[in-house]
Protein backbone atom coordinates (compact mmCIF):
# COMPACT_ATOMS: atom_id res chain seq x y z
CA UNK A 1 0.00 0.00 0.00
CA UNK A 2 1.31 3.42 -0.85
CA UNK A 3 1.61 6.32 1.52
CA UNK A 4 -1.26 7.13 3.89
CA UNK A 5 -2.71 10.52 3.05
CA UNK A 6 -5.66 10.64 5.41
CA UNK A 7 -6.20 9.18 8.86
CA UNK A 8 -9.44 9.14 10.78
CA UNK A 9 -8.77 8.28 14.44
CA UNK A 10 -11.51 7.24 16.87
CA UNK A 11 -13.81 9.92 15.52
CA UNK A 12 -17.13 10.40 17.24
CA UNK A 13 -19.72 13.05 16.56
CA UNK A 14 -22.62 13.89 18.81
CA UNK A 15 -25.25 16.41 17.79
CA UNK A 16 -27.49 17.92 20.39
CA UNK A 17 -30.98 18.40 19.06
CA UNK A 18 -32.99 20.04 21.78
CA UNK A 19 -32.70 17.78 24.82
CA UNK A 20 -31.82 14.77 22.70
CA UNK A 21 -28.31 13.68 21.80
CA UNK A 22 -27.81 12.11 18.40
CA UNK A 23 -24.71 9.96 17.91
CA UNK A 24 -23.87 10.42 14.25
CA UNK A 25 -20.49 8.67 14.48
CA UNK A 26 -19.42 6.21 17.18
CA UNK A 27 -15.69 5.70 16.88
CA UNK A 28 -14.59 5.59 13.25
CA UNK A 29 -11.04 4.47 12.39
CA UNK A 30 -9.86 4.68 8.84
CA UNK A 31 -6.69 5.09 6.83
CA UNK A 32 -6.78 6.16 3.21
CA UNK A 33 -3.80 5.69 0.91
CA UNK A 34 -2.63 8.11 -1.75
CA UNK A 35 -4.32 7.28 -5.05
CA UNK A 36 -6.93 5.00 -3.53
CA UNK A 37 -10.53 4.83 -4.75
CA UNK A 38 -12.67 4.40 -1.69
CA UNK A 39 -16.42 4.03 -1.61
CA UNK A 40 -18.47 4.58 1.50
CA UNK A 41 -21.85 2.91 1.59
CA UNK A 42 -24.65 3.00 4.06
CA UNK A 43 -28.30 3.86 4.44
CA UNK A 44 -29.27 7.50 4.86
CA UNK A 45 -28.63 8.65 8.40
CA UNK A 46 -25.79 6.16 8.81
CA UNK A 47 -23.18 8.89 9.22
CA UNK A 48 -21.79 8.94 5.67
CA UNK A 49 -22.26 12.65 5.17
CA UNK A 50 -20.84 13.37 8.61
CA UNK A 51 -17.62 11.54 7.74
CA UNK A 52 -17.48 13.45 4.49
CA UNK A 53 -17.85 16.76 6.25
CA UNK A 54 -15.07 15.84 8.68
CA UNK A 55 -12.66 14.85 5.92
CA UNK A 56 -13.46 18.03 3.99
CA UNK A 57 -12.80 20.18 7.04
CA UNK A 58 -16.41 21.36 7.03
CA UNK A 59 -17.24 19.97 10.45
CA UNK A 60 -15.16 19.00 13.46
CA UNK A 61 -15.38 15.78 15.48
CA UNK A 62 -16.74 15.71 19.06
CA UNK A 63 -13.80 13.44 19.92
CA UNK A 64 -10.96 11.89 17.94
CA UNK A 65 -8.88 13.37 15.14
CA UNK A 66 -8.90 13.68 11.38
CA UNK A 67 -5.35 14.00 10.06
CA UNK A 68 -4.42 15.07 6.57
CA UNK A 69 -0.79 14.19 5.86
CA UNK A 70 -0.22 14.37 9.59
CA UNK A 71 -1.89 17.77 10.14
CA UNK A 72 -4.81 17.76 12.57
CA UNK A 73 -7.74 19.44 10.85
CA UNK A 74 -9.47 20.37 14.11
CA UNK A 75 -6.51 22.57 15.05
CA UNK A 76 -6.64 24.72 11.92
CA UNK A 77 -7.91 28.29 11.81
CA UNK A 78 -10.72 29.17 9.41
CA UNK A 79 -8.22 30.73 6.98
CA UNK A 80 -6.08 27.58 7.08
CA UNK A 81 -9.16 25.44 6.52
CA UNK A 82 -10.05 27.61 3.53
CA UNK A 83 -6.56 26.99 2.13
CA UNK A 84 -6.88 23.26 2.81
CA UNK A 85 -10.27 23.00 1.08
CA UNK A 86 -9.02 25.09 -1.80
CA UNK A 87 -5.76 23.28 -2.51
CA UNK A 88 -6.20 19.77 -1.19
CA UNK A 89 -9.87 18.84 -1.54
CA UNK A 90 -12.14 18.76 -4.57
CA UNK A 91 -15.81 18.59 -3.65
CA UNK A 92 -18.42 17.01 -5.90
CA UNK A 93 -22.04 17.15 -4.78
CA UNK A 94 -25.10 15.14 -5.62
CA UNK A 95 -26.97 18.26 -6.72
CA UNK A 96 -23.90 19.70 -8.54
CA UNK A 97 -24.02 23.01 -6.62
CA UNK A 98 -22.94 25.14 -9.53
CA UNK A 99 -23.39 28.90 -9.25
CA UNK A 100 -26.36 29.71 -11.45
CA UNK A 101 -25.27 33.21 -12.38
CA UNK A 102 -21.83 32.11 -13.55
CA UNK A 103 -20.91 30.54 -16.89
CA UNK A 104 -19.32 27.11 -17.15
CA UNK A 105 -15.91 28.73 -17.43
CA UNK A 106 -16.46 31.06 -14.47
CA UNK A 107 -17.78 28.24 -12.27
CA UNK A 108 -14.47 26.44 -12.72
CA UNK A 109 -12.11 29.41 -12.85
CA UNK A 110 -13.35 30.89 -9.56
CA UNK A 111 -11.77 27.95 -7.74
CA UNK A 112 -8.45 28.86 -9.38
CA UNK A 113 -8.90 32.49 -8.38
CA UNK A 114 -9.33 31.39 -4.75
CA UNK A 115 -6.04 29.53 -5.10
CA UNK A 116 -4.35 32.79 -6.06
CA UNK A 117 -4.36 32.74 -9.87
CA UNK A 118 -5.08 35.90 -11.86
CA UNK A 119 -8.43 36.02 -13.70
CA UNK A 120 -6.88 35.44 -17.13
CA UNK A 121 -4.65 32.62 -15.95
CA UNK A 122 -7.58 31.04 -14.05
CA UNK A 123 -9.79 31.17 -17.15
CA UNK A 124 -7.12 29.63 -19.31
CA UNK A 125 -6.50 26.76 -16.91
CA UNK A 126 -10.22 26.25 -16.35
CA UNK A 127 -10.74 26.01 -20.10
CA UNK A 128 -8.05 23.33 -20.30
CA UNK A 129 -9.67 21.20 -17.60
CA UNK A 130 -13.13 21.72 -19.11
CA UNK A 131 -11.83 20.57 -22.48
CA UNK A 132 -10.41 17.54 -20.77
CA UNK A 133 -13.80 16.56 -19.33
CA UNK A 134 -15.36 17.08 -22.76
CA UNK A 135 -16.95 20.49 -22.30
CA UNK A 136 -14.60 22.66 -24.34
CA UNK A 137 -17.56 23.72 -26.49
CA UNK A 138 -19.76 24.81 -23.59
CA UNK A 139 -17.57 27.42 -21.90
CA UNK A 140 -19.94 30.35 -22.14
CA UNK A 141 -23.13 28.46 -21.27
CA UNK A 142 -24.87 28.93 -17.94
CA UNK A 143 -25.47 25.80 -15.83
CA UNK A 144 -29.20 26.01 -16.61
CA UNK A 145 -28.40 25.71 -20.32
CA UNK A 146 -26.62 22.35 -20.12
CA UNK A 147 -27.77 18.84 -19.19
CA UNK A 148 -27.44 17.23 -15.76
CA UNK A 149 -24.54 15.07 -16.88
CA UNK A 150 -22.76 18.10 -18.27
CA UNK A 151 -23.39 20.01 -15.04
CA UNK A 152 -21.73 17.22 -13.10
CA UNK A 153 -18.81 17.35 -15.54
CA UNK A 154 -18.47 21.05 -14.82
CA UNK A 155 -18.45 20.20 -11.11
CA UNK A 156 -15.75 17.58 -11.71
CA UNK A 157 -13.67 20.10 -13.65
CA UNK A 158 -14.13 22.57 -10.79
CA UNK A 159 -13.02 19.93 -8.29
CA UNK A 160 -9.96 19.07 -10.39
CA UNK A 161 -8.79 22.52 -11.41
CA UNK A 162 -6.65 23.10 -8.30
CA UNK A 163 -5.06 19.65 -8.60
CA UNK A 164 -6.32 18.43 -5.22
CA UNK A 165 -5.02 15.42 -3.33
CA UNK A 166 -8.49 14.11 -2.55
CA UNK A 167 -11.77 14.23 -4.44
CA UNK A 168 -14.76 13.99 -2.11
CA UNK A 169 -17.79 12.97 -4.11
CA UNK A 170 -21.09 12.72 -2.27
CA UNK A 171 -23.47 10.57 -4.33
CA UNK A 172 -22.13 12.04 -7.58
CA UNK A 173 -24.44 9.92 -9.73
CA UNK A 174 -27.48 10.26 -7.47
CA UNK A 175 -29.26 12.83 -9.65
CA UNK A 176 -28.27 11.33 -13.00
CA UNK A 177 -29.78 8.66 -15.22
CA UNK A 178 -28.03 5.31 -15.53
CA UNK A 179 -26.03 5.98 -18.67
CA UNK A 180 -24.94 9.49 -17.71
CA UNK A 181 -24.03 8.23 -14.25
CA UNK A 182 -21.86 5.58 -15.83
CA UNK A 183 -20.05 8.21 -17.92
CA UNK A 184 -19.40 10.23 -14.78
CA UNK A 185 -18.01 7.15 -12.99
CA UNK A 186 -15.74 6.43 -15.96
CA UNK A 187 -14.54 10.01 -15.91
CA UNK A 188 -13.76 9.91 -12.19
CA UNK A 189 -11.93 6.60 -12.55
CA UNK A 190 -9.96 8.00 -15.48
CA UNK A 191 -8.95 11.10 -13.52
CA UNK A 192 -7.95 8.95 -10.59
CA UNK A 193 -5.83 6.82 -12.89
CA UNK A 194 -4.23 9.69 -14.81
CA UNK A 195 -3.68 12.17 -12.03
CA UNK A 196 -3.16 9.82 -9.08
CA UNK A 197 -5.85 11.61 -7.09
CA UNK A 198 -7.44 9.87 -4.12
CA UNK A 199 -11.18 9.51 -4.68
CA UNK A 200 -13.60 9.07 -1.79
CA UNK A 201 -17.23 8.68 -2.74
CA UNK A 202 -20.44 8.06 -0.89
CA UNK A 203 -22.61 5.98 -3.13
CA UNK A 204 -25.34 3.40 -3.59
CA UNK A 205 -24.30 2.93 -7.18
CA UNK A 206 -23.13 -0.65 -7.75
CA UNK A 207 -21.07 0.42 -10.74
CA UNK A 208 -19.06 2.73 -8.55
CA UNK A 209 -18.53 -0.04 -6.06
CA UNK A 210 -16.99 -2.34 -8.63
CA UNK A 211 -14.50 0.39 -9.54
CA UNK A 212 -13.43 0.89 -5.94
CA UNK A 213 -10.24 -0.32 -4.31
CA UNK A 214 -12.14 -0.61 -1.05
CA UNK A 215 -15.78 -0.41 -0.07
CA UNK A 216 -16.64 0.62 3.44
CA UNK A 217 -20.04 -0.18 4.82
CA UNK A 218 -21.29 2.14 7.52
CA UNK A 219 -24.36 1.72 9.68
CA UNK A 220 -25.37 3.52 12.88
CA UNK A 221 -22.20 5.57 12.87
CA UNK A 222 -19.86 2.59 12.85
CA UNK A 223 -17.86 0.79 10.20
CA UNK A 224 -19.55 -2.57 9.74
CA UNK A 225 -17.39 -4.04 7.04
CA UNK A 226 -14.50 -3.24 4.75
CA UNK A 227 -14.40 -5.05 1.42
CA UNK A 228 -11.27 -4.95 -0.73
CA UNK A 229 -11.09 -4.94 -4.51
CA UNK A 230 -11.56 -8.37 -5.97
CA UNK A 231 -13.96 -9.34 -3.24
CA UNK A 232 -16.27 -6.52 -4.27
CA UNK A 233 -17.74 -7.97 -7.43
CA UNK A 234 -18.55 -11.31 -5.83
CA UNK A 235 -20.17 -9.69 -2.85
CA UNK A 236 -22.06 -6.95 -4.60
CA UNK A 237 -25.34 -8.82 -4.29
CA UNK A 238 -25.11 -9.25 -0.56
CA UNK A 239 -23.90 -5.73 0.02
CA UNK A 240 -26.84 -4.56 -1.99
CA UNK A 241 -29.22 -6.74 -0.02
CA UNK A 242 -27.95 -5.43 3.27
CA UNK A 243 -28.03 -1.77 2.60
CA UNK A 244 -30.56 -0.81 0.03
CA UNK A 245 -33.83 -0.37 1.82
CA UNK B 1 3.05 17.74 5.33
CA UNK B 2 4.22 20.69 7.38
CA UNK B 3 2.18 23.63 8.61
CA UNK B 4 -0.89 24.33 6.51
CA UNK B 5 -0.68 27.91 5.16
CA UNK B 6 -3.31 30.60 5.52
CA UNK B 7 -5.59 31.23 2.55
CA UNK B 8 -4.77 34.54 0.88
CA UNK B 9 -7.39 37.17 0.07
CA UNK B 10 -8.70 37.64 -3.44
CA UNK B 11 -7.87 41.26 -4.46
CA UNK B 12 -10.69 43.84 -4.41
CA UNK B 13 -10.58 44.44 -8.16
CA UNK B 14 -10.84 40.75 -8.96
CA UNK B 15 -13.68 40.39 -6.47
CA UNK B 16 -15.40 43.36 -8.12
CA UNK B 17 -15.09 41.83 -11.58
CA UNK B 18 -16.48 38.50 -10.36
CA UNK B 19 -19.34 40.17 -8.48
CA UNK B 20 -20.27 42.42 -11.36
CA UNK B 21 -20.27 39.54 -13.84
CA UNK B 22 -22.50 37.56 -11.55
CA UNK B 23 -24.85 40.44 -10.75
CA UNK B 24 -25.26 41.36 -14.43
CA UNK B 25 -26.74 37.97 -15.20
CA UNK B 26 -29.39 38.08 -12.54
CA UNK B 27 -30.17 41.76 -12.76
CA UNK B 28 -33.88 41.22 -13.27
CA UNK B 29 -34.01 38.82 -10.34
CA UNK B 30 -32.10 41.18 -8.09
CA UNK B 31 -34.36 44.07 -9.03
CA UNK B 32 -37.22 42.05 -7.59
CA UNK B 33 -35.23 41.81 -4.37
CA UNK B 34 -34.52 45.51 -4.66
CA UNK B 35 -38.18 46.53 -4.73
CA UNK B 36 -37.81 47.67 -1.14
CA UNK B 37 -35.07 50.11 -2.10
CA UNK B 38 -36.89 51.29 -5.21
CA UNK B 39 -40.10 52.04 -3.36
CA UNK B 40 -38.43 53.66 -0.37
CA UNK B 41 -36.29 55.95 -2.50
CA UNK B 42 -39.22 56.69 -4.81
CA UNK B 43 -41.14 57.83 -1.74
CA UNK B 44 -38.25 59.97 -0.53
CA UNK B 45 -37.57 61.54 -3.93
CA UNK B 46 -41.26 62.20 -4.44
CA UNK B 47 -41.48 63.94 -1.07
CA UNK B 48 -38.43 66.11 -1.62
CA UNK B 49 -39.32 67.11 -5.17
CA UNK B 50 -42.95 67.90 -4.39
CA UNK B 51 -41.76 69.94 -1.46
CA UNK B 52 -39.35 72.02 -3.52
CA UNK B 53 -41.91 72.60 -6.26
CA UNK B 54 -44.53 73.78 -3.79
CA UNK B 55 -41.99 75.99 -2.05
CA UNK B 56 -41.05 77.60 -5.37
CA UNK B 57 -44.68 78.17 -6.32
CA UNK B 58 -45.56 79.70 -2.95
CA UNK B 59 -42.62 82.09 -3.31
CA UNK B 60 -44.15 83.42 -6.58
CA UNK B 61 -47.16 84.66 -4.60
CA UNK B 62 -49.53 85.06 -7.53
CA UNK B 63 -53.25 85.18 -6.88
CA UNK B 64 -54.38 82.53 -9.39
CA UNK B 65 -51.56 80.25 -8.33
CA UNK B 66 -52.31 80.72 -4.64
CA UNK B 67 -55.87 79.59 -5.29
CA UNK B 68 -54.56 76.46 -7.01
CA UNK B 69 -52.23 75.83 -4.07
CA UNK B 70 -55.05 76.22 -1.59
CA UNK B 71 -57.18 73.83 -3.63
CA UNK B 72 -54.41 71.24 -3.16
CA UNK B 73 -54.53 71.78 0.61
CA UNK B 74 -51.19 73.59 0.81
CA UNK B 75 -50.87 75.71 3.93
CA UNK B 76 -49.30 78.74 2.22
CA UNK B 77 -48.43 80.62 5.39
CA UNK B 78 -46.44 77.70 6.74
CA UNK B 79 -44.45 76.44 3.73
CA UNK B 80 -40.68 76.52 3.99
CA UNK B 81 -40.62 77.38 7.69
CA UNK B 82 -39.28 73.93 8.51
CA UNK B 83 -42.29 73.02 10.61
CA UNK B 84 -41.95 70.08 12.96
CA UNK B 85 -44.52 67.98 11.11
CA UNK B 86 -42.37 68.16 7.99
CA UNK B 87 -39.26 67.10 9.92
CA UNK B 88 -41.15 64.19 11.44
CA UNK B 89 -42.40 63.19 8.01
CA UNK B 90 -38.87 63.24 6.59
CA UNK B 91 -37.58 61.22 9.52
CA UNK B 92 -40.28 58.60 8.95
CA UNK B 93 -39.38 58.47 5.28
CA UNK B 94 -35.77 57.77 6.13
CA UNK B 95 -36.80 55.09 8.58
CA UNK B 96 -38.95 53.41 5.91
CA UNK B 97 -36.01 53.63 3.51
CA UNK B 98 -33.64 52.00 5.97
CA UNK B 99 -36.06 49.19 6.82
CA UNK B 100 -36.86 48.61 3.14
CA UNK B 101 -33.20 48.41 2.20
CA UNK B 102 -32.04 46.16 5.05
CA UNK B 103 -34.97 43.87 4.42
CA UNK B 104 -33.89 43.50 0.81
CA UNK B 105 -30.30 42.80 1.83
CA UNK B 106 -31.34 40.08 4.29
CA UNK B 107 -33.40 38.54 1.52
CA UNK B 108 -30.38 38.56 -0.77
CA UNK B 109 -28.34 36.63 1.80
CA UNK B 110 -31.06 34.08 2.54
CA UNK B 111 -31.57 33.50 -1.17
CA UNK B 112 -27.92 32.61 -1.62
CA UNK B 113 -27.04 30.58 1.47
CA UNK B 114 -26.33 27.47 -0.56
CA UNK B 115 -24.10 29.39 -2.92
CA UNK B 116 -22.12 30.70 0.04
CA UNK B 117 -21.63 27.13 1.32
CA UNK B 118 -20.40 26.02 -2.09
CA UNK B 119 -17.97 28.93 -2.37
CA UNK B 120 -16.58 28.07 1.05
CA UNK B 121 -16.08 24.47 -0.05
CA UNK B 122 -14.12 25.80 -3.02
CA UNK B 123 -11.83 27.63 -0.63
CA UNK B 124 -13.43 31.06 -0.39
CA UNK B 125 -12.07 33.03 2.52
CA UNK B 126 -14.62 34.81 4.74
CA UNK B 127 -13.30 38.14 3.45
CA UNK B 128 -14.19 37.19 -0.12
CA UNK B 129 -17.79 36.50 0.88
CA UNK B 130 -18.02 39.79 2.80
CA UNK B 131 -16.48 41.81 -0.02
CA UNK B 132 -18.51 40.28 -2.80
CA UNK B 133 -21.72 40.80 -0.84
CA UNK B 134 -20.80 44.40 -0.08
CA UNK B 135 -19.94 45.06 -3.72
CA UNK B 136 -23.05 43.39 -5.05
CA UNK B 137 -25.37 45.04 -2.59
CA UNK B 138 -23.81 48.44 -3.21
CA UNK B 139 -24.27 47.99 -6.94
CA UNK B 140 -27.81 46.77 -6.37
CA UNK B 141 -28.36 49.70 -4.04
CA UNK B 142 -27.20 52.19 -6.66
CA UNK B 143 -29.36 50.60 -9.35
CA UNK B 144 -32.36 50.37 -7.03
CA UNK B 145 -31.83 53.98 -5.99
CA UNK B 146 -31.69 55.16 -9.61
CA UNK B 147 -34.91 53.30 -10.43
CA UNK B 148 -36.50 54.72 -7.29
CA UNK B 149 -35.47 58.28 -8.17
CA UNK B 150 -36.91 57.95 -11.66
CA UNK B 151 -40.15 56.56 -10.29
CA UNK B 152 -40.43 59.18 -7.53
CA UNK B 153 -39.63 62.04 -9.88
CA UNK B 154 -42.14 60.87 -12.48
CA UNK B 155 -44.92 60.64 -9.92
CA UNK B 156 -44.04 63.97 -8.27
CA UNK B 157 -43.91 65.83 -11.59
CA UNK B 158 -47.12 64.23 -12.88
CA UNK B 159 -49.02 65.14 -9.73
CA UNK B 160 -47.61 68.69 -9.77
CA UNK B 161 -48.54 69.10 -13.43
CA UNK B 162 -52.10 68.00 -12.79
CA UNK B 163 -52.45 70.30 -9.78
CA UNK B 164 -50.62 73.44 -10.91
CA UNK B 165 -50.58 73.04 -14.69
CA UNK B 166 -48.23 75.27 -16.67
CA UNK B 167 -47.09 77.12 -13.54
CA UNK B 168 -44.82 74.16 -12.80
CA UNK B 169 -42.84 74.83 -15.99
CA UNK B 170 -42.87 78.56 -15.57
CA UNK B 171 -41.46 78.55 -12.06
CA UNK B 172 -39.67 75.19 -12.13
CA UNK B 173 -37.11 75.15 -9.28
CA UNK B 174 -34.41 73.33 -11.25
CA UNK B 175 -31.64 73.78 -8.68
CA UNK B 176 -33.84 72.64 -5.81
CA UNK B 177 -35.04 69.58 -7.74
CA UNK B 178 -31.48 68.61 -8.67
CA UNK B 179 -30.53 68.99 -5.03
CA UNK B 180 -33.48 66.77 -4.04
CA UNK B 181 -32.38 64.16 -6.57
CA UNK B 182 -28.83 64.23 -5.28
CA UNK B 183 -29.96 63.93 -1.68
CA UNK B 184 -32.11 60.93 -2.59
CA UNK B 185 -29.22 59.34 -4.48
CA UNK B 186 -26.72 59.79 -1.67
CA UNK B 187 -29.17 58.59 0.99
CA UNK B 188 -30.15 55.54 -1.08
CA UNK B 189 -26.57 54.55 -1.82
CA UNK B 190 -25.20 55.17 1.66
CA UNK B 191 -28.10 53.37 3.31
CA UNK B 192 -27.71 50.43 0.88
CA UNK B 193 -24.09 49.99 1.80
CA UNK B 194 -24.68 50.47 5.53
CA UNK B 195 -27.68 48.15 5.53
CA UNK B 196 -25.73 45.42 3.76
CA UNK B 197 -22.82 45.32 6.22
CA UNK B 198 -24.61 43.13 8.78
CA UNK B 199 -26.08 40.71 6.20
CA UNK B 200 -22.65 40.44 4.56
CA UNK B 201 -21.05 39.46 7.85
CA UNK B 202 -23.89 37.05 8.51
CA UNK B 203 -23.27 35.49 5.10
CA UNK B 204 -19.55 35.07 5.75
CA UNK B 205 -20.11 33.55 9.18
CA UNK B 206 -22.38 30.81 7.86
CA UNK B 207 -20.78 27.44 8.48
CA UNK B 208 -20.42 25.61 5.16
CA UNK B 209 -22.12 22.49 6.52
CA UNK B 210 -25.12 24.48 7.65
CA UNK B 211 -25.18 26.39 4.39
CA UNK B 212 -25.02 23.26 2.23
CA UNK B 213 -27.83 21.63 4.18
CA UNK B 214 -30.02 24.62 3.36
CA UNK B 215 -32.86 23.67 1.02
CA UNK B 216 -33.47 26.03 -1.84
Amino acid sequence: MSEVILTVQDVTKVYTMGAEKVHALRGINLEVAQGEYLSIMGPSGSGKSTIFNMIGGLDSPSAGEVLFEGAKLAHLSSAQLAWFRCHKIGFIFQSFNLIGSMTTLENVSIARVFAGASLEQAKQEAAEVLTRVGLGHRLTHLPSQVSGGQQQRIAIARALVNKPSIILADEPTGNLDLKTGEEIIDLLAEMKQDLGITVITATHDLKMLSRSDRVILIADGQIRRITKKGEVEIEVGSVDGETVA
Amino acid sequence: MGEIPVQKDVPWLVTFKISWGSLRRRLLRSLVTMTGVVLAIAFLAHMLITDSIIYALVEVNERALNILLQKSDVDISNVGTGDSLMVLFLFLTLLITLVGISNSMFMAVTERVREIGTLKCLGAHDNFIIRSFLIESSLQGVLGTLCGIILGMTVALSVALVSYQAYVFKYFPLAAVIKALMISFVIGTVLSVVASIIPAYMAARKQPVEALRHEE
